[in-house]
């Protein structure tokens, strides 16, 4: 239970982690809150041979609406989203779910943008992330591009950072007056990770949903958004009926895993449940 | 690997000392501080025995360096009381029945602590939400709530009679 040794750097600006990373071939990690990945190191399924630490780059610590978006930094820890009055008007759907996010001393000092980088599959903050289209900004020392959230997760615990890249910032749009949301979980106990999770969006203009967003998570390597689902339900009346639809087809559109807290077959039960109660929360929540 | 050198104060007492980067705070606390009183459960961040505090905030002392800690403000159950005179807390714990056989116990008073000293007042929700990433598997939690819901009451008693 005590981590491989490994060599140590406690960079204090972006520019000197970034110069660190360099030529970095994935021996070195990156590490903010830490509370995803030092379990990790103390079971020793990870072995770094660097730890880059960024938890004095003070430049990274913030959270601020910038134009039309909420911009959440690599430094900015749980604890300060979840009690943020700019987190509840620009993106509420968040801060109702980290009512679900683990417990807080690991809030404390975990990162947003560290639990994004872990990518946990039954994690809550990457299918909220989903929902809301967030874009990640990735930096290097050379280069700086923009990853959309439906394109940032990968695969189970992997996403599109690159070994010589940092996510530096999270770009959510500014939740619209018009727009609802709901999130619904199921777990074994509260702090837990999701047995599944579904986090919604949706805009209603004459009765009829005009823009829907639906994403899950803990139904499958990564959390996922239900395209196909969202796809269908444009145009439609937003009533029981179409939500009904829509979560039966998400439900049918996933490919869950078994394990000791359920079966596949559960999963897609919960998923179905969770979505129809997230689109009802969202359509009761417009504006 | 290169070892570190870490300054920092525990329990308002300047500390030094040079130290492996892969030393868990947890371990530099016991093994080279020998302030046993934090304990080491699961050593994964899941049973909150090894809770303290650092600048502020109540932490898992077992998913941070001690080299993560350099320049840092940590206090431990240590700072709280002494056999002989101990904190309102610790003196609630035992007059409730908040413990048995006490291994969680260290890690239920820092959580408490942090609590009590942003919410004088809290209600039973909010004292199990504040224990929730803490397993006891001794008492069932119910005397370890009352306990604190009585450390609250007493402390709040001294903070309004010194008004």
């Amino acid at each position: 239970m005590k981590p491989a040794p490994f060599d140590y750097e406690r960079p204090a600006t972006l520019a000197a982690a970034l110069a660190l990373l360099k030529n970095d071939s994935g021996t070195s990690k990156v590490i903010a809150g830490g509370q995803s990945l030092v379990p990790m190191m103390n079971f020793r399924i990870v072995r770094p041979d660097r730890l880059i630490d960024i938890n004095r780059i003070s430049e990274l610590d913030y959270h601020r609406i910038e134009g039309s978006d909420l911009v959440i930094g690599a430094l900015c820890r749980h604890a300060a989203l979840k009690e943020s009055d700019l987190v509840k008007q620009a993106c509420p759907m968040m801060q109702a779910a980290y009512e679900w996010v683990a417990h807080g001393p690991v809030r404390n000092r975990g990162t947003l943008c560290g639990n994004l980088c872990h990518a946990d599959p039954a994690s809550e903050m990457p299918a909220v992330v989903l929902a809301a289209d967030a874009v990640m900004l990735l930096r290097s020392s050379e280069t700086k591009r923009s990853v959309p959230a439906g394109q940032f997760f990968v695969g189970q615990y992997e996403t599109a950072t690159a070994d010589n890249e940092i996510l530096v910032e999270v770009r959510i749009p500014v939740a619209r007056k018009n727009q609802g949301w709901g999130f619904h979980e199921v777990n074994v106990r509260k702090g837990d990770f999701a047995i599944v999770a579904a986090a919604a969006t949706l805009q209603v203009a004459a009765a009829k949903v005009q823009a829907v967003s639906i994403a899950l998570a803990g139904v499958g390597s990564h959390a996922i958004r239900l395209q196909a689902s969202e796809k269908a339900l444009i145009g439609r009346n937003a009533d029981d009926a179409a939500f009904r639809e829509a979560s039966a087809a998400g439900a049918v559109a996933i490919d869950p895993n078994s394990d000791i807290h359920g079966s596949a077959q559960y999963r897609r039960d919960l998923a179905k449940t969770l979505i129809y109660r997230a689109l009802c929360d969202a359509r009761d929540r417009c504006g | 690997m290169k070892q570190t050198e870490v300054t920092l104060r525990v329990n308002k007492k300047e500390r030094q000392a040079t130290v492996a980067p892969r030393l868990l705070l947890s371990d530099f606390l016991r093994h080279n501080l020998h302030l046993h009183g934090t304990h080491v459960g699961c050593e994964h961040g899941v049973c909150g025995a090894c809770t303290i505090i650092v600048d502020g905030s109540a932490v898992r002392s077992c998913l941070m360096f001690a080299v993560q800690a350099d320049g840092c403000e940590v206090t431990t159950v240590e700072s709280l009381g002494s056999i002989n005179k101990l904190h309102p807390l610790q003196q609630a714990f035992w007059e409730e029945h908040g413990l048995q056989c006490g291994f969680c116990t260290p890690g239920m008073l820092m959580v408490a602590i942090e609590l009590l000293s942003k919410n004088p007042n809290p209600t039973e929700d909010e004292i199990r939400e504040a224990i929730s990433g803490n397993l006891c598997r001794c008492t069932g939690y119910q005397n370890i709530v009352k306990s604190i819901a009585s450390a609250a009451k007493k402390m709040r008693a001294v903070t309004e009679a010194a008004a």
